[in-house]
Formats: C-alpha cells, sequence, structure tokens
C-alpha cells in the first residue's frame, strides 16, 4: 500500500526535506509506493534574510521571492492550502475549507511569528524588520529620518539571533553614508549582560559598538512602551526615550500549532533533540523553528535538521529504525560591516569558535544569499 | 512557600540563545511564585543566572552541581 510523507510549511525546513525525499527515491516515488506532499498558506517563499537588506533599501523585495511551485522536485504534489487542525490520533491535517489530509508520517516545519500584543503600545508605536510588511515600512521610515533617537529592543525568543546586531551595525552605517550620523542616535539593548548571547560575538561587537559610537544597554528586558512619552521602559526599570522605535518581538509558533494544542505555552512543539521526532508521537517530525529546542532559530538550522529527518524518513519507509542523530549544528554568518562578515558554527556539544571577520566572508555571505535557492531546491 | 518545581528548563547544550534566554523565556509564561528549574553545561550560567536574577529582583533558590551540569532553581517574585 502506497505510504503518504505530509510535509507541513513551504518555507525553509519544509522545502527542502520534501525535495530531498523526492531526489533520494524518485522510483518508489513514481511506481506510487510513497506520496509526498507539501501543504504550504503562501504560493510565495520568501528569503527571510533578505527583509534587513530591504530595511535598508540595499535590495527590492522580489529579488528574495520565488513562486514556491519553481522550487519543487518534480516527485513533490504541492498543495495551497491554510491548515487549521492537526488531529495526531486520527493522523490528519485539516484545511479551513474542510479538507482532510491523511498521513503516514508527517513533518512540521510551520516556523515562527513575531507578536506584537504581548506588550503594551509595542503594536501602535514600533518598526521591525521580521516580517515583509514591517521591513517595507521601515524602509519608508529611514529613508525620511534624518535626526533623532533610535533605539532596537531584543525579545526572547526571536529567530536569528544575530539580525539585532546586524541591525544596528547598518544602522551606524547607512546614517554614516547619508552624512547624518552626527545628528542619530543608536541605542542597542539587550536582555541579558552582555551584548550578545555569544561570549565570543560578544567580545567582538562592544568594542565595536564603542568604535562606531553606538549606545549599548544591557539588562535591558523590555516591559511597556509609553507611546505618549514615547519611551521604551525595561523589566529592570531603565526608561529610553525613542524617536524611532525598532522591536525585535517575542516569536510564537504558528496559529495551527497553538490550535491544535500541539505546543506549549508559546506554541513551540516539544522536540526529541536528537531523532527530530515530536515528544511522544512516533509519527511525526518536527523541525526549523518550529521545535522547542534550546538552539538558534536559524534557517541554518532547518537545513542542518533536513538530513536527520530525512533519513530517518526514508529508514522508516523501509521498514527500518530511524537511527539518524541530529547533534545540535548551527552556523550562523553575521555581517560586521556593510562589506565584512564572520562566521560561527557550533553543536550540542561544541562551543562555537568564531572566524574572524573578513571580506571574503562577506562574500560568500551576499552568494549565500543566492546559493539559498540551489540549497532549497536540494541541488546543494 | 513550597519549592516544587512547577517547570523545568533543560537548556544543556544551548550555546545560543543560551541557557539565561531560555529561562528568561519561561519566565514571561509562568506565575509569580513558581519555581523555576534550568538546566544547563555552561559553566557561565552560575555566574550569569544569579546575576539577572538580582537585576530583576527574582530569588535564587539554590544552585546544584549534578556531575556534568548545573541544576539552577529561580523563584518568579513579580
Ligand atoms: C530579518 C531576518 C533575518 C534572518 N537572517 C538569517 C540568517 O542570516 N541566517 C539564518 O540561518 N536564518 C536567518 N533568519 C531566520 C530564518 O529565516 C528562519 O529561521 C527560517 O526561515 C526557519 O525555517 P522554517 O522552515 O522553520 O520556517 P519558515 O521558513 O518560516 O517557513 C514556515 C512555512 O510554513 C507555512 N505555514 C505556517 N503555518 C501554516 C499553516 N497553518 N498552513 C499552511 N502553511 C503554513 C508558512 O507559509 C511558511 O511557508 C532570518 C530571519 C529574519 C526574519
Amino acid at each position: 500500500m502506497s505510504k503518504h510523507v505530509v510535509i507541513l510549511g513551504g518555507g525553509v525546513g519544509g522545502t527542502m526535506v520534501a525535495n530531498h525525499i523526492a531526489r533520494t527515491i524518485p522510483e518508489e516515488i513514481k511506481n506510487g509506493d510513497v506520496k509526498v506532499t507539501l501543504l504550504s498558506n503562501d504560493q510565495k517563499h520568501i528569503y527571510q534574510p533578505g527583509y534587513l537588506f530591504v530595511a535598508f533599501n540595499e535590495a527590492h523585495m522580489g529579488q528574495f521571492e520565488r513562486k514556491e511551485k519553481t522550487l519543487l522536485s518534480p516527485g513533490v504534489n504541492l498543495v495551497i492550502d491554510n491548515i487549521v487542525k492537526i488531529d495526531k490520533q486520527a493522523k490528519k491535517v485539516f484545511s479551513d475549507k474542510g479538507t482532510a489530509y491523511a498521513y503516514d508520517y508527517l513533518v512540521i516545519s510551520t516556523g515562527s511569528v513575531p507578536t506584537f500584543d504581548t506588550i503594551p503600545g509595542l503594536a501602535e508605536d514600533s518598526h521591525n524588520f521580521y516580517t515583509r510588511e514591517g521591513a517595507l515600512k521601515l524602509r519608508d521610515a529611514l529613508a525620511n529620518f534624518t535626526e533623532g533617537k533610535i533605539v532596537v529592543t531584543v525579545d526572547v525568543p526571536h529567530k536569528c539571533p544575530a539580525a539585532p546586531l546586524e541591525m544596528s551595525l547598518m544602522l551606524d552605517d547607512y546614517f554614516r553614508v547619508r552624512g547624518l550620523r552626527d545628528k542619530v542616535d543608536i541605542t542597542y539593548t539587550y536582555p541579558i549582560s552582555r551584548v550578545h548571547a555569544l561570549q565570543s560575538v560578544a567580545d567582538w561587537a562592544a568594542p565595536e559598538f564603542e568604535r562606531r559610537g553606538i549606545n549599548a544597554e544591557t539588562f535591558f528586558n523590555l516591559e511597556t512602551v509609553d507611546t505618549e512619552k514615547k519611551l521604551a521602559i525595561s523589566m529592570e526599570g531603565t526608561e529610553l526615550p525613542y524617536d524611532l522605535l525598532i522591536s525585535i518581538p517575542t516569536h510564537r509558533g504558528s496559529k495551527v500549532i497553538i490550535d491544535s494544542e500541539l505546543g506549549d505555552e508559546n506554541g513551540f512543539i516539544p522536540t526529541d533533540r536528537h531523532s527530530l521526532k515530536m515528544i511522544g508521537d512516533d509519527s511525526i517530525y518536527v523541525l526549523g523553528d518550529a521545535t522547542n529546542l534550546p538552539i538558534s532559530k536559524a534557517g541554518s538550522t532547518a537545513h542542518y535538521q533536513t538530513e536527520t529527518v530525512v533519513h530517518n524518513i526514508i529508514s522508516e519507509l523501509h521498514g527500518l529504525p530511524p537511527r539518524a542523530h541530529y547533534d545540535g549544528k548551527v552556523v550562523c554568518f553575521l555581517e560586521s560591516k556593510m562589506d565584512e562578515a564572520s562566521f560561527i558554527e557550533f553543536t550540542y556539544n561544541k562551543p562555537p569558535q568564531p572566524a574572524v571577520p573578513s571580506e571574503m566572508l562577506f562574500w560568500f555571505k551576499l552568494a549565500y544569499n543566492e546559493m539559498y535557492w540551489l540549497f532549497a531546491r536540494g541541488l546543494l | 512557600m513550597s519549592t516544587e518545581i512547577a517547570k523545568t528548563v533543560d537548556a544543556r547544550g544551548s550555546f545560543c540563545p543560551g541557557p539565561l534566554m531560555e529561562i528568561i523565556k519561561a519566565m514571561k509564561t509562568s506565575t509569580v511564585g513558581d519555581v523555576l528549574e534550568v538546566w544547563s553545561n555552561d559553566q557561565g550560567s552560575v555566574k550569569d543566572i544569579p546575576e539577572w536574577i538580582n537585576k530583576v529582583g527574582h530569588e535564587l533558590v539554590y544552585t546544584e552541581n549534578a556531575g556534568d551540569y548545573w541544576k539552577i532553581a529561580i523563584r518568579k517574585m513579580k
């Protein structure tokens, strides 16, 4: 009997898993022994790191968007549908039109979304570069900003732990190029005692901030935004006046995970850190931002997890035990200037060792923006 | 007050965002009075976490060496 693998979410993880399965077992898919369905609620596939470049008008949104259909191997059946319920007992997922999709194996890669409703005043008076609309709105605000105070706030959890730092460094560059840096005050805030979670990144970034005149306010967990007085107020009692507030708000899992009661209080799915199976369910794998694993929510995480998920599902389809283990590998590129970058690699057991920033790595990061589409297609 | 653990956060192997960020995240969805226990194999947590607790005004219940990792318990005070 034919086995049905349903993949939910057509972003980084979902697209890579679908393509890798289709490319690894093409004959079984052709014969109808295995069917691979990718369900996504968006026709478009957006390369999210592009939002940072859009906000500075360094690139246009269209450069980071492709039609999901054009990225898929012929063995993958793409259905655009909004899934509103996952019923793990019945092994079915349901769309808002009432369509049911039955699965033998379900892969969940529904990502994470920034939420603006957890902090009073945030939705009314902040900018962001974590959504498509946010990046476009911020681009327009920055283009018209000529003097005043910019404050960057960071909440947890959020995807791409390097992005808030990159945003602040790029703000400095952007206003220098426009000849306005002396009129623009930039304050970067961070929840803990140093400017980044990774000690080595913090050690590099703190003197860099000082050199560039970027203020750093540590131990700052945003609690309220006073939209009248234009103050960002922290849990620790610090008040920062702003003219433009750029927030990296706390993220939640996709609504379908919350509504189906599969996640924790933030909608992240309890996942086995090695097998990547949902805890307590033998037929569901989870990858990317959707897991509750204490590691970076990043495209590179989803990328490395793809290997484990694909290997385990194919083993199970062949009646073998799923023995591939994810080792916690994450690789992170960090843009340090408009023309310099660094990269850091770590696993659950191997602490991070950052590379020295270089122009070459910057070009590699730029190249990755293009190469990404080859990775998504499963060609690299 | 009870020291029963309301939530355990296994942050072993977490370099980024790291155990302190995991505990800040977990605190937000907890109730005042709850005790949370975080597991960390990062030596830095033994200093980092109490420092933040002090700053915000939560209570450090205990720090315990559990072999190759630490268990740090915190009571949410506000
Ligand atoms: C500004 C910014 C910069 C970044 N920079 C980097 C970087 O430099 N390096 C890096 O590694 N990562 C970076 N990231 C993070 C990276 O983009 C994400 O971690 C990555 O996309 C996660 O992949 P995913 O598959 O888990 O989720 P996503 O890629 O977000 O995909 C989720 C998919 O699920 C679909 N979906 C959700 N709910 C439903 C539903 N109910 N029904 C049907 N479909 C659904 C969505 O439409 C989407 O297609 C950045 C992110 C941002 C915002």
